[in-house]
């Protein structure tokens, strides 16, 4: 056997890496910095751009340029970083600009601990920009994931032609550990649609559910790209008509391919009666926890979320279905149990949360699975 | 080519607005540099200034408020063939300083065009970072408590290595913004306009008083002599040429059998400056080539030289699931510091527990089985501590035993190194 050793961001460099990136802008933040190191080391031997914006609303206007150019992009942040995206974020979901974010999550709220570990931004990833139109978010347990996860980050983008995020936390992105790359299993790397039309491009013309086929920027056919609100023709636009089917594909390009971008791991184990769900880092601590339940002779069963957003509906219902007793475990204060309860209308859903800097122990997991 | 006027999307600015002037300049001049339309992209922001973009057939590429030179820097670093153009309103210049700043230092190929009309004309003529302290605006006395900025003076201050300030009305503009775009590396070109719609209503603005301000107030005259370097692109492209290979991921295979082949959590409590970090990575690095999954987890001040270093590191023959540490099994106690750090460990240790403490070093009561050694005596460095008692549990077969350390030690430093640290390392074996 031969492993790896490296820490989450690390396996996100190199899962960029793996997907084709080939720009980097970033700015220094704890815990997010050593993705920008390592994609300072890695992209410049392999002709890629890797720089460091003075801020990060310029780190993500970088991207958004080189994206726009028809480079694969990706820019690495926490929690304070996110809030100067922002602005830049709802650009690249109207204008259905392909960029992949790394938040490796600290705890908040605003500067919050830069050193403590805390699945802070769950709703404000998917929330953090102006419409509610929606976004990509997926959640990595663990280095391996970091890097597989950052591979369908870059190909959902590119498909989608859309911000996708890759939830990560302080306790996944500066811990090492070793991981067998024998195990890797990489999606097949996917590009986005060139237009390939005859008649006169039209930059956002599109099928209803699809994204619209794309020419960089610097092309020999002429692009136009605005962060207004615009129609097919890329000009800006005040027609009802045109606004509601724009905003409805930003919604159902997503939607209608839920299937393929809900990720996830399960442990059914026949004859339980509880569900725990859970993502990220604190999977591991579940995984832990239902190992020591069985022992116990007190079985589970568990699911782990790798998409956040948009909500696997299907999944979670389907999934839930046969249990009696759903339980929730998050690190914070409860962010994503609401969407569960929303979609599991009306089924019990125990929860805990934690938001204290620090990761959540399986004892505390089996006290609340034990204590229903 | 006859001109890059969009016909089907004619300006529309208020009538007697300069904008319309420095359109018509604009489309001269890219009618003068006689490159395709493909090869050229207008980046704009908000404003009136934003505009732009949308009279011209070329790419376009239109953003947020004040954040028009970051897609341009993207757009040029990947792309570096585009001739990219800029154009900012004084309001869009205000709002993105630090992109203007930066941009300035960087020297990128990139031509900004500030229409500068003193005002915010498309809210309602508020007032800007350029507006005159003595100007009537819609922000009520507020830029009377202001003095307005000298574009071109901070620009140039800034580094930008070309720099002029010209009349938008001036007939000169194209031949300008021609050598603007010759120029390779960042050029600023400040035009000084009349927002008729929103400022010249109220304020003594006409085109011979802007020449006069002009006249007071010389042109930089394009190109600056003392910021003359390396455009950024080309710069950072010879950079980058110069750097090394790939760095390949780290890769440890399994050739040991471990001595003791269960789950170990070991913490290594030390300072900043001890190596702790590095002997953290050894044990990993020995516990993967005895076959096992692990995981480090490091907690040190961002003060360099100070403070606590604290490793916790996980051994385990199963996937590791939870990475805090719940029962060490080994705690190597090397300095105060990182004793206090984790405090309340001491009194949950097992009497299986493992633990090393260097004579110096305090630990609060413990029911582990704990291990004095004075490697002071030994006449071990502070800088060796981490090692020598990784020597130790070497020397116990305690999570490894002397050939994972060496080969952990053979990994990760090179010859010279090697050898300094098989000098302590035989002072314990
Ligand atoms: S408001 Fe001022 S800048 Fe805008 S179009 Fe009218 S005159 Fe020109």
């Amino acid at each position: 056997m031969a492993s790896v050793f490296m820490e989450g961001n690390e396996a996100v460099a190199r899962g960029a890496m793996a997907a084709g990136c080939n720009f980097f802008a970033g700015y220094p933040i704890t815990p997010a910095t050593t993705i920008f190191n390592n994609m300072l080391k890695m992209l410049p031997p392999r002709d890629g751009v890797c720089i460091q914006g003075e801020d990060e609303i310029a780190s993500m206007g970088y991207c958004i340029g080189a994206s726009m150019a028809g480079k694969k992009v990706l820019t690495a942040t926490s929690g304070p970083g996110i809030s100067l995206y922002s602005e830049h974020i709802s650009f690249a979901i109207g204008s259905e600009i392909p960029l992949v974010i790394a938040n490796v999550q600290r705890l908040g709220p605003s500067t919050g601990s830069a050193t403590r570990g805390a699945d802070s931004d769950i709703q404000f990833m998917r929330w953090g920009s102006t419409s509610g139109a929606p976004v990509i978010v997926l959640a990595p347990k663990d280095a391996k994931d970091c890097l597989e996860l950052t591979v369908h980050a870059f190909n959902f983008a590119e498909e989608f032609r859309c911000p996708v995020f890759i939830a990560s936390n302080k306790e996944i992105g500066m811990t090492k550990e070793s991981f067998d790359m024998d195990d890797l299993n990489l999606p097949p790397l996917v590009e986005r649609t060139p237009y390939t039309g005859t008649g006169p491009y039209v930059p956002f013309a599109a099928d209803p559910e699809k994204a619209p086929p794309f020419l960089p920027i610097g092309g020999t056919t002429l692009v136009r790209q605005t962060s207004s609100t615009h129609g097919p023709d890329g000009y800006i636009t005040i027609d009802p008509q045109i606004i509601a089917a724009m905003q409805q594909r930003l919604h159902t390009k997503l939607t209608a391919a839920m299937d393929r971008i809900t990720l996830y791991e399960e442990t059914m184990v026949p004859d339980t009666d509880t569900l725990v769900i859970s993502y990220g880092i604190t999977s591991r601590a579940v995984t832990d926890a239902a190992t020591a339940l069985a022992a116990k002779g007190r079985p589970v069963s568990t699911l782990s979320l790798k998409t956040l957003w948009p909500v696997p509906e299907a999944l979670l219902a389907e999934k839930a279905a046969r249990f009696k007793k759903i339980v929730v475990i998050e690190m914070n204060l409860g962010q994503y149990v609401n969407e569960i309860k929303r979609v599991l209308c009306g089924k019990p859903v125990k929860f805990y949360g934690q938001m204290n800097g620090t990761m959540i122990p399986p004892a505390k997991i089996m006290e609340t699975i034990e204590n229903e | 080519m006859n001109s890059f006027l969009n016909t089907s999307r004619p300006p529309v600015f208020c009538p007697g607005c300069t904008h319309e002037r420095i359109t018509k300049s604009l489309d001269a001049a890219l009618i003068k540099m006689g490159i395709p339309d493909h090869k050229t992209v207008i980046v704009t922001d908000i404003g009136c200034s934003g505009l732009f973009d949308t009279f011209f057939n070329v790419h376009a590429l239109h953003g947020v408020h004040g954040r028009a030179l970051t897609y341009a820097a993207g757009l040029k670093l990947a792309d570096p063939s585009l001739n990219v153009i800029v154009t900012m309103g004084d309001g869009g210049m205000g709002i993105g300083g630090a992109h203007v700043l930066s941009a300035c230092r960087k020297n990128m190929d990139l031509t900004l065009i500030i229409l500068n009309n003193f005002n915010f004309g498309m809210t309602g003529g508020q007032y800007s970072a350029t507006t005159p302290s003595d100007a009537v605006v819609g922000s009520e006395f507020l830029n009377q408590a202001e003095i307005p900025m000298d574009i071109c003076g901070v620009v140039e201050s800034a580094g930008a290595s070309y720099v002029s300030r010209i009349s938008g009305m001036d007939d000169g503009l194209s031949d300008e913004l021609v050598s603007a775009m010759k120029h390779k590396g960042f050029s600023v070109v400040e035009t000084l306009g009349l927002c008729t719609g929103r400022y010249t209503k109220r304020n003594q603005l006409t085109p011979k008083v802007i020449d006069q301000m002009i006249e007071q107030r010389p042109s930089p005259g394009g190109v600056i002599e003392k910021n003359q370097r390396p455009e950024y692109g080309d710069r950072y492209r010879q950079l980058a040429k110069e750097k090394g290979k790939f760095p390949d991921p780290f890769v440890v295979k399994k050739q040991f059998d471990m001595p003791d082949a269960r789950r170990h959590e070991v913490v290594i409590l030390g300072s900043a400056g001890m190596r702790i970090v590095t002997a953290g990575d050894m044990v990993c690095f020995a516990g993967i080539s005895g076959g096992l999954n692990v995981s480090i987890k490091n907690d040190y001040n961002i003060t360099v030289l100070r403070g606590q270093s604290v490793s916790e590191i996980l051994l385990s023959p199963e996937k590791i699931g939870y990475t805090g540490i719940e029962s060490p099994t080994v705690v190597l106690a090397l300095s105060d510091e990182g004793v206090a750090r984790r405090q309340k460990i001491f009194a949950t240790l097992s009497p299986d527990t493992y633990v090393l403490k260097e004579a110096s070093v305090a630990i609060p009561d413990t029911p582990a089985q704990v291990e004095e050694i004075d490697f002071k005596a030994m006449k071990i460095k502070k800088t060796d501590w981490a090692l020598a008692s990784l020597a130790v549990l070497a020397k116990h077969e305690i999570v490894l035993n002397k050939d994972m350390l060496v080969f952990a030690l053979k990994s990760r430093f090179n010859e010279k190194v090697f050898n300094l640290s098989m000098e302590t390392v035989n002072k314990i074996l």
